[in-house]
This record gives structure tokens, C-alpha cells and sequence, in this order.
């Protein structure tokens, strides 16, 4: 599978009045076509600052200070990060190439318009339909997300839809254009946990259908196991590990790693106690030196201590930063 | 609506609005006022017999009576004929000024508000020196540059009013432009232009459009105070505040010169007041405690 997205040595800082803050630090991976790709991490790791930066996003006093972010659009390579973030290039691209949804369902619909409104707005800025067509075309979206009578709910408001179908609405919204790479920001986080399974299993649906490669950015790695084919782990603003999803769940190698998979609770396997990470993520001004890890790590040494390990293969497609393994 | 309806077409935030002022008594009465000064503006010249500025001194001075309902005035002119033109004055006077705070305030407030930094100081600095200028003596000053008339009370009126907007404004910006939907619109690949006039100003609206209500009223009294102080409208155009001023002087004489387009002015934008207040509480939903 050729990659459609590539990200080399990704750096965004944000510049505040209080020092600066290096939210991504040297981010390094790719999208293959057709690929759901679980980018994990605890709050404040750097994986929406990444996904954001892939849109041109980054708000000030946030910058991308160095890296590349290719963009394969059909045979084309797109430079993203060397784009003008308000020209009209990286707006033809945002929604109808890449796209992009978030985390609350609540808040990412604009309340003073109907949920069809904003879908044919999608429609309508990208492609060449006029009102009535683009208004087709948003009911058989809402229709394709299993919201029923979508001919109703185009006329409806926000407020008159459930978190779960407001979910569904802004995936509707997300796909309607067609776009070749789909990120996906914590899309399930405020949902329950039934309709959680729903929309995942619809996105994975859609996904086949729409013949879309998905970012999924999260911190459940339940939601991982179920529908991701490969895995990024980040932890503060780096890359720790990086490989398939058996991989990483049978032959975890990075002890960020298994301190996740050991702080979540295992239905089928013995009852235990949950193993939480000791300490926690440190501030972002003052980061430790050597290893970002390694004043929390538990087979620390004192190599990790003085010099940051470098990301190394250590199986087929198995990349780890860690001192342990290289 | 009840998701136990899931069919019904939903009503609408602005349906839900009017239906809500339809309970509203101080809404019914200003929307009457408001009307029968719309009615008494577009066709008050076939209600009247008389000419609001033909003088007759062969009733001068005369108190209220079935001929002449409201009295006549130093020259003998109808007084509620030149009431009901008046009106038309009044409506133009209010309409325009909100127009001009309204294109102005709102445009600097968006502005101010989404693009923050420099353009943000600029204009809000601007407005903390125009609120330092007491609004009596900027009116005053423009409309005495500019001399009398209609088109010169509107501008004057026009220059202090907007600072309120702009205020208004950039502050439900800056709590708009934070919110995710925001940055779904910049997502979907929405320009900064569409943004601010599609997503934001939207949103910015509920408390502006109440607010344009009571500007109307306010502004119809500051046209009738620059008119009263000889400064706006110039006889003899019936504006109500430049007869106030003539009746003043005939107090002793003709108490109802004077004292009929104070009333006029005192209805009428009481009538505004009601409906701007009613107009908030309707569009502010969590303010209702009516059933």
C-alpha cells in the first residue's frame, strides 16, 4: 500500500509569554492508503496539536518550526507544511481531501443552523451542485450515517439531536466530499458507551465504502484493539513506539507502552489490580533531559538519564524509542 | 421538541420567539404603538384635512376642540396634523441612526473580536476614547459643525450611538470564535471572510437585535433633544422636538402646543422600549418564566 500522508520530522512550538512549549518534538510517521492508524497518548501528548498541523491548523501563538508533511493527492505530492495557512490551496484541501472530526459532538455543529445547512455548506464550498443538489446529497449522507428520516432531520437544529446522532452528523458532514484521509479527534470520547460501538462500527463501514484512510486519535486503547490496523504511541511530543496492532498488543516493547496496557482493566484475563504509571506528565516548560520518559520509567538506567534514545527498528515495521531495545 | 415527536417539523428559534412574545403584554402594546406609527407614517395625509405648515391666522391659538382635536398652535397649524407627519420624521430619524450604529458598531465589533492583536487595540482603544467624549456634547458639537436639518441630526445621532455595539459585539465574538464549531468551519475549508459572516455574526445576534429595539427609542430622543435645542430639525418642519421648542414660550397661552408632541415622543418610544425588552426576553429563552 503506498502511503497518502507522510510525516517527517514534524516540530510545533507554541511561544508563550511563560517560555516555550514543545507540543510536537520531532513527530515521524505515515498513512498508508486505506489504513486506520490509532495514534495514542495521554492528554496533552501532542496528538491533536500533530492533526491540526497536518490541516494547517495551528493556532497562534502555536507554529510548525521544522518537518514536512507530504500529502499524496492522487499521483501529486502536496507539500502541506509549506502552505500559506489562509491561501486558498490547503482551504481546497481541508474538508474535501482531508477531514476532520472532533471531539464533542455538543459544541462542533454551529447552533443557529440546521445540521443540513452545514453539511451542504461542506458541499457546496468543494463541489459543483447547486442548492438543491447539494441538499440531495446531504440526505443521502445523513442517510449513509443511519440517521433515520433524513429528509426531516436536514431541517432540524443541533440541539434537537442526540450526542450519538450529532456524531453521526458531523461524520456525515466529514465524508460528504469524499476526502481521501479522515482524522478523527477523540470522536467517541463523549459519547455512551453503546453508541460508541455504534459509531465506530459505522465509521469502519464508511470507511470501506468511502475508500478513506483514517487517523484515529484517542487514549482508549480499547477503541485501538477494535478497529486500528497500526498504532503510533506519542508521548510528549514524541513518537515512543510504532507498529502493527497484534504487535503492539502481544510484544509491547516501550514501558510507556505497557504502562498503558497495564492501567487498563482486562475482561476475559484474571482479575488484577490496575497498574497506574507512577508520577505524572511533566511540565511542559521544564521537560526532563535524555528520555521525556524516563523520570516515571520503571527500568530506567542512566543512559536514559543523559540522551534521548532515537526511534530504532526492532521487528518487521516495529519502531521503538527506548534504550532497552536498541 | 420532545423526541417522543421526532416527526413533527421543529419550530424554528425565531417561531419559538414570536410565539413567545404572543404572551407578552408589554410586547402587544409596543408592537401596537409600533404599528399605528407605521400606519400613521405611510398614510397619515389622508386622515388630516389640513396642511401641517400652512399658517392661518384666523385660528391661532386655539385650545382643543372637535375641529381641531389637539389645538392649534402661535400660527394657527393643526397640531395633530403636524403630529402625524411626525411621525414620519421620528420613524426616518430612528430607522437610519440604528442603521448607522448597526453597519458600524457591529462591523468594528467583528472585527475587533476575531482578529485580536493590533486591529483589537485600534478599534477598542477608539471607542474608550469616544466613551470618554460625553455623548451630549459630541451630538451637540457634530450637529452644531454640521448645522441644522434632518440628514445632519442623523449623522450626528448617527456618530455616538455605535460604541455600544462594537462593545456588544466583540465580546460574544470572543466567546463565539472559541467554540469548536469554529474550528469545524476552518476544517471544512471555510475563508475567514465566511467565517465571521456565516458562523459567528449569526451568533453575535440575539442580543444585538433586542438592543436595536431600545436604540430606536434612544434615538428618537436624542434627535428630539438636538431638535429641541435648535440644532436638528428647522421649522418648519413638524419634528417633534423642534415643537416642543416652539411651544415652550406659549406654555401660559396654549398648554397643549407644547405639551401633545411631548406625549407623542414619550409613546412612542416607550412603545420601542416594550418591544425591545419583550423582543430580549423572547430571544433569550432561558429568561422565560412565562408559560
Amino acid at each position: 500500500m503506498p502511503p497518502v500522508l507522510e510525516i517527517a520530522d514534524l516540530k510545533v512550538f507554541f511561544y508563550t509569554d511563560y517560555g516555550v512549549v514543545k507540543a510536537v518534538d520531532g513527530v515521524r510517521f505515515h498513512l498508508n492508503a486505506g489504513e486506520t492508524l490509532g495514534l495514542v497518548g495521554e492528554s496533552g501528548c501532542g496528538k491533536s496539536v500533530t492533526a491540526m498541523a497536518v490541516l494547517g491548523l495551528v493556532r497562534y501563538p502555536g507554529r510548525i518550526v521544522a518537518g514536512e508533511i507530504i500529502y499524496h493527492q492522487n499521483a501529486k505530492k502536496v507539500r502541506l507544511s509549506g502552505l500559506d495557512p489562509k491561501g486558498r490551496e490547503i482551504r481546497s484541501i481541508r474538508g474535501n481531501d482531508i477531514a476532520m472530526i472532533f471531539q464533542e459532538p455538543m459544541t462542533s455543529l454551529n447552533p443557529v443552523f440546521t445540521v443540513g445547512y452545514q453539511i451542504m455548506e461542506a458541499i457546496i464550498l468543494h463541489q459543483r451542485l447547486n442548492r438543491r443538489q447539494a441538499r440531495e446529497a446531504a440526505i443521502s449522507m445523513l442517510a449513509k450515517v443511519g440517521i433515520p428520516l433524513p429528509e426531516q432531520r436536514v431541517d432540524e437544529y443541533p440541539h434537537q439531536l442526540s450526542g450519538g446522532m450529532r456524531q453521526r452528523a458531523m461524520i456525515a458532514m466529514a465524508l460528504s466530499c469524499r476526502p481521501s484521509i479522515l482524522i478523527a479527534d477523540e470522536p467517541t470520547t463523549a459519547l455512551d458507551v453503546t453508541i460508541q460501538a455504534q459509531v465506530l462500527e459505522l465509521m469502519m463501514n464508511l470507511k470501506a465504502e468511502f475508500q478513506t484512510s483514517i487517523i484515529m486519535i484517542t487514549h482508549d486503547l480499547g477503541v485501538i484493539a477494535g478497529i486500528a490496523d497500526r498504532v503510533v504511541v506519542m508521548y510528549l511530543g514524541k513518537v515512543v513506539e510504532e507498529a502493527g496492532v497484534r504487535e503492539i498488543f502481544y510484544n509491547t516493547k516501550h514501558p510507556y507502552t505497557q504502562g498503558l496496557m497495564n492501567s487498563v482493566p482486562s475482561v476475559r484475563g484474571k482479575i488484577r489490580d490496575l497498574k497506574p504509571i507512577p508520577g505524572v506528565v511533566p511540565d511542559a516548560f521544564a521537560l526532563p533531559t535524555g528520555c521525556s520518559f524516563q523520570p516515571r520509567c520503571s527500568q530506567v538506567s542512566k543512559m536514559c538519564r543523559t540522551e534521548a534514545p532515537p526511534l530504532t527498528e526492532v521487528g518487521p515495521n516495529h519502531w521503538v524509542a527506548c534504550w532497552l531495545h536498541s | 421538541m420532545s423526541k417522543s415527536s421526532p416527526r413533527k417539523r421543529a419550530e424554528t428559534h425565531l417561531k419559538g420567539a414570536l410565539r413567545r412574545m404572543q404572551t407578552d403584554k408589554g410586547a402587544l402594546a409596543g408592537t401596537g404603538i409600533i404599528v399605528i406609527l407605521i400606519f400613521l407614517a405611510a398614510l397619515g395625509r389622508f386622515i388630516t384635512p389640513y396642511d401641517p405648515n400652512e399658517q392661518n391666522y384666523d385660528e391661532m391659538l386655539l385650545p382643543p376642540s372637535l375641529s381641531h382635536p389637539l389645538g392649534t398652535d402661535q400660527y394657527g397649524r393643526d397640531i395633530a396634523t403636524r403630529i402625524i407627519y411626525g411621525c414620519r420624521y421620528a420613524l426616518l430619524i430612528g430607522v437610519a441612526v440604528v442603521g448607522i450604529h448597526f453597519v458600524v458598531g457591529v462591523s468594528l465589533g467583528l472585527l475587533a473580536g476575531y482578529y485580536g492583536g493590533y486591529v483589537e487595540t485600534i478599534i477598542m482603544r477608539l471607542v474608550d476614547v469616544m466613551l470618554a467624549i460625553p455623548s451630549v456634547v459630541l451630538a451637540v458639537a457634530i450637529a452644531g459643525f454640521l448645522g441644522g436639518g434632518i440628514q445632519n441630526v442623523i449623522i450626528a445621532v448617527g456618530a455616538i450611538g455605535w460604541r455600544a455595539y462594537t462593545r456588544l459585539v466583540r465580546a460574544e465574538v470572543l466567546s463565539a470564535k472559541e467554540q469548536v464549531f469554529v474550528e469545524a468551519a476552518r476544517a471544512i475549508g471555510c475563508g475567514d471572510l465566511r467565517i465571521i459572516l456565516r458562523h459567528i455574526m449569526p451568533y453575535t445576534m440575539a442580543p444585538v437585535i433586542a438592543y436595536t429595539s431600545l436604540g430606536i427609542a434612544t434615538a428618537i430622543l436624542w434627535s428630539a433633544a438636538l431638535s429641541f435645542l435648535g440644532m436638528g430639525a428647522q421649522p418648519p418642519t413638524p419634528e417633534w422636538g423642534a415643537m416642543l421648542a416652539d411651544g415652550r414660550e406659549y406654555m401660559q397661552d396654549g398648554w397643549w402646543i407644547a405639551t401633545f408632541p411631548g406625549v407623542a415622543i414619550m409613546v412612542t418610544v416607550l412603545g420601542f422600549n416594550f418591544f425591545g425588552d419583550a423582543l430580549r426576553n423572547a430571544l433569550d429563552p432561558k429568561t422565560e418564566k412565562r408559560i
